[in-house]
């Protein structure tokens, strides 16, 4: 690369902006904790999420990047930076879940993970982002990715609580094995297609972890660190590297090589060949680092706040600052206690949908597992908020930040996106970050599972979208 | 999007607006619509594909000849590889 523009100082306003948005939050994290000491648990999910959005920004980390780029472009550098956060929160987990801190619980696993990331896979691909990329492109003023995040929120919303018609399509099993769980009376089971598919299929399937597979706990030293973290991340990660070096990175490097006058490559241009993906995009390494590690320092502090204030959710801490509202049939509201994205999306559009009449706390997601708290004392809400404005600082101190409106065109594939990664998320149970990025983080070979959907998806949506460019560009020869 | 030949050898295409992947898809067809030498001027303002696009030019043998950011937009020069 060369002649690259001298970096410009930065704007004064937009420097005034990003210290304001800083004191803001110190402001509010002050200012609650003055009024109750539980707002300390918010805080750190205030204050984690500032940390994913800063990082995100400047990494310009998307998961979809990581699956589209190599198939559109052939470029390696996302793939790099999430295999080094996965790897670093692998780690920091490992340690964490070695004290018996850890907040994370294993999903089922099954065929539903496939193809739930699938489809996830393909609305990554037409949207432009994944959830938590997404997220970060609205913090630097992108308001199609604004409308993506609405239409991931709106569709969750509904998708887990639409019956009628969709009952039909509900097999039998699903709905006797439903009824056999003898969840509370207000979860009307029988009436809603996820309600049926999460009770009559779902729970059924196999939890498990690497650790558990080798008959290890996760708890366990040899369970954290050899089970979850070398078999389950390590291994697995450094031969998908591998493959990405060899089919994507690999002839660039040694053309290189050749024009500087190597011989036949060896062992040695090998080796550095894959070390030179892996250090490629500084920024996105450098993400991933601080990434990884800040994940899994988030679920030592909430386990840690957990333990002090007597408490294995946020629920009762809502309910003893006198917010009862929207808590789960269980008295627990959505805390998952690390990173995580689109739950807290949904929420915000079920509280606005319950308050309108729309009751949204007799189905399993929202009335059973998750409740739709206010979203000013949602913690998650807490996450995601800062989350946008740590982008939006990171992006105005980089003089990245800029308004943009969508266009027609644009506007219908983030609508369009976004529907399908709420509708994949929901069958997933997570998003890229949830039911990927986490899981695979730590051990849970579901995680895995969706990643594999994630990978089709994006290879199809790519597919299309060849098509697509490829017809506009000869519009413009025509 | 607009793509249009702006003299000899020079090429422009404006992909202000878009959002990934469209603006390095984009790219790499205009990449390969044009000569080896010839330059194409692009115009983005999507952060997160320049980092792609740089990407890819190193990869492929492009040279990014410069690069301006100017309130959020990005124009960039790219001289395609010869051979």
């Amino acid at each position: 690369m060369s002649a690259a523009a001298e970096p410009a100082a930065i704007d004064p306003r937009h420097k005034r902006w990003a210290l304001g948005i800083v004191a803001a939050l110190i402001l509010i994290s002050v200012g609650t904790y003055a009024y109750h000491e539980y707002y300390l648990y918010l805080s750190v999910y205030l204050w984690f999420g500032f940390i994913y959005g800063m990082c995100l920004q400047y990494g310009r980390f998307c998961f979809s990047s990581a699956f589209r780029d190599l198939f559109a472009v052939g470029v390696p550098r996302m793939a790099v930076g999430i295999m080094i956060a996965i790897a670093l929160f692998g780690l920091v987990g490992a340690f964490v879940s070695a004290t018996g801190l850890s907040t994370f619980h294993a999903a089922p696993s099954s065929v539903h993970a496939v193809i739930a990331g699938f489809i996830f896979g393909v609305g990554m691909c037409f949207s432009g982002g994944c959830a938590s990329g997404s997220m970060y492109k609205t913090g630097e003023g992108n308001m199609n990715a604004l409308l993506v995040v609405l239409s991931i929120s709106v569709t969750q919303a509904i998708f887990v609580d639409v019956g009628g018609w969709m009952n039909a399509l509900v097999p039998e099993s699903w709905t006797q094995s439903a009824l056999g769980k003898g969840l509370p009376a207000s979860i009307t089971v029988t009436d809603g297609w996820v309600d049926q598919y999460l009770a009559g299929y779902v729970w059924d399937q196999p939890v498990m972890s690497f650790a558990t597979l080798f008959g290890w706990t996760d708890k366990s030293v040899l369970g954290a660190f050899v089970g979850n973290l070398l078999v389950g991340v390590v291994l697995p990660g450094a031969a998908l590297l591998a493959v990405v070096y060899a089919f994507w990175s690999r002839r660039g490097f040694m053309r290189k090589r050749v024009a500087a006058g190597s011989a036949r490559p060896r062992w040695r241009d090998e080796l550095a060949g894959y070390w030179a993906m892996i250090v490629g995009s500084k920024r996105t390494a450098i993400a991933g680092l601080a990434l990884g590690i800040a994940a899994g320092l988030h679920m030592y502090a909430t386990q840690g706040l957990r333990v002090k204030f007597g408490v294995r959710n946020a629920g009762p801490l809502l309910e003893r600052m006198g917010s009862d509202f929207g808590l789960s049939v269980n008295g627990t509201v959505f805390d998952p206690g690390y990173w995580y994205v689109t739950t807290q999306e949904a929420q915000w559009v079920g509280w606005v949908m319950h308050k309108l009449g729309w009751n949204q706390l007799d189905n399993i997601y929202f009335g059973f597992n998750n409740g739709i708290p206010n979203p000013l004392i949602n913690p998650a809400d807490w996450m995601s908020i800062a989350l946008f404005f740590g982008a939006a600082v990171m992006a105005l101190l980089h003089r990245e930040f800029k308004f943009k409106t969508p266009t027609l065109e644009t506007a219908t594939w983030a609508i369009i996106g976004g529907a399908l990664m709420g509708i994949g998320s929901r069958l997933g149970l997570g998003c890229n970050v949830g039911a990927f990025f986490v899981r695979v983080s730590q051990g849970d070979p579901s995680g895995w599972l969706f990643g594999a959907g994630m990978v089709g998806g994006a290879y199809l949506g790519v597919k299309f979208f060849n098509w697509w460019t490829e017809r506009r560009m000869a519009q413009q020869f025509a | 999007m607009k793509f249009e030949k702006q003299g000899d050898g020079l090429y422009r295409l404006d992909v202000t607006g878009y959002v990934c992947p469209h603006p390095q898809l984009y790219t790499k067809k205009a990449l390969e619509k044009i000569g080896q030498g010839e330059i194409l001027e692009l115009v983005f303002d999507n952060p997160s594909s320049g980092e792609s696009i740089a990407a890819m030019c190193d990869s492929a043998g492009n040279e990014l000849v410069s690069q301006d950011l100017q309130g959020g937009k990005y124009t960039w020069k790219i001289r395609k590889a010869a051979g």
